[in-house]
């Protein structure tokens, strides 16, 4: 995924001529959202793919081999991975700070 | 369908960070829908949750050229750059082959869009509209609008000793899609993912304007807990208060039809909003949902058979 881009400004010429965004939304890190903390147990784990597509950021990445990452920058804490998980095999757990 | 390791490569175009409420599940809408349509696509949308959350100014989530419209005119926006698009392309400046999708929520279809997207359909532009339905306004604070269901309570339908709940019953906005004579329009839950990108792939290919109409459970204003907004998406399918189909050039076809019945109540209770209707008194209110329930499927089903040979 691309990071935040830096564009210079020095006069009024290098102004873009129409609106653009200076950088992308992930420099906003929304960990400090989340209460409880999905931990996947990769023992149960079958790379299924399902809490990929139901993650509502995305914080859950695949990997080349098809199993799920927890990107926990992002992870919001919603649970809904928990729900979805058909073995199982994420669980939640309180945030430590 | 494209493969599952095909769309991965996709997964970049709607990017983490935004602010969509923990649960929300309107985000994943929309990476299901841009996994399917690819990076060569143009994204329009008025005013609304995803709006608001996603294009904080100065930022965006967005990988894929967007317009942000005003309320009620994200259809218009889009039908204007597909015109163009088609110009240039005729001119030769664009080579490559493009996708556009507009997208709105509730509010800005079912209530203030409706004239734009009317219009924007009967022009005939090449164009998919994503309607994602939180039945209310829930950005400005749970006001209700022509997509909330009959007995809910809202911030301007409050259910109490006066009313139970919203006394109206909803437009059903997909019908009057299909009266466009619209080369494709369909019903969707995100609960069943494939069920909707398969949809969208074919709206995509439809050559013609197109309309997905998805529920999207909002934690906030149907009153949940965050990690229940993908079961409820389900049972609202199971129970029938949201089929999901398909209208091919008029033609009827339910795409997910429940194995075994699922009562309405269980839809309703694991919901705030509806609370009000298990009081004795509001009973009747259930038994009238039921109803309509009932008579909408079975208006379906035999508009499915109708076309089924």
């Amino acid at each position: 995924m691309s990071e935040a881009k830096k564009i210079d400004w020095k006069g009024v010429d290098d102004m873009p001529e129409m609106a653009v965004s200076l950088s992308t939304m992930r420099v906003n890190k929304t960990a400090s959202w989340r209460n409880l903390k999905p931990i996947i147990d990769y023992d149960k784990c079958k790379p299924c793919g399902i809490c990929w597509k139901f993650c509502p950021e995305p914080a859950i990445l695949l990997k080349e081999d098809g199993s799920p990452v927890i990107d926990y920058d992002y992870c919001k804490g919603c649970g809904i991975c928990v729900e979805e998980c058909p073995r199982k095999a994420i669980t939640m757990h309180r945030e430590e700070r | 369908m494209p493969k599952l390791m095909e769309v991965v490569k996709n997964d970049n175009l709607f990017t983490s960070g935004h602010r969509a409420c923990a649960g929300c599940p309107a985000p994943i809408i929309l990476r299901q829908a841009l996994m399917v349509a690819g990076p060569n696509t143009v994204v329009s949308i008025n005013t609304g949750c995803m709006e608001v959350v996603s294009t904080i100014d100065p930022f965006t989530s967005w990988n894929v050229p967007y317009i942000h419209e005003a309320f009620e005119n994200s259809a218009a926006a889009i039908s204007g750059v597909e015109s163009c698009y088609e110009a240039f392309k005729k001119k030769g400046k664009i080579k490559k082959d493009m996708n556009f999708i507009a997208i709105g929520g509730d509010g800005g279809t079912y209530d203030i869009g409706i004239q734009a997207l009317s219009g924007a359909i009967e022009r005939g532009h090449r164009f998919l509209y994503i309607c994602y339905d939180n039945e209310a306004y829930m950005n400005t604070g749970i006001q209700r609008s022509s997509a909330t269901p009959y007995g809910s309570h809202t911030t301007t339908s409050p259910a109490g000793s006066v009313i139970p709940g919203k006394k109206q019953k909803r437009k059903d906005l997909t019908e009057i899609i299909v009266a466009h004579n619209i080369p494709y329009a369909a019903q969707a839950s995100p609960a069943y993912r494939n069920d909707f990108m398969k949809k969208v792939e074919k709206a995509l290919a439809c050559g013609g304007p197109s309309f997905i109409n998805i529920i999207s459970p909002c934690p906030l204003g149907w009153r949940f807990n965050p990690d229940e907004s993908i079961e409820i998406a389900r049972l609202a399918v199971q129970t029938k208060f949201w089929p999901i189909y398909e209208a091919e050039n008029g033609k009827y076809k339910i795409t997910h039809k429940p194995r075994e019945e699922v009562d309405i109540e269980e839809f309703l209770k694991v919901q705030g909003r509806f609370a009000h209707l298990f009081k004795p008194e509001n009973r009747h209110i259930i038994d009238e949902i039921r109803k309509d329930i009932k008579y909408k499927w079975d208006r379906l089903e035999r508009l499915e058979r109708l076309y089924s040979d």
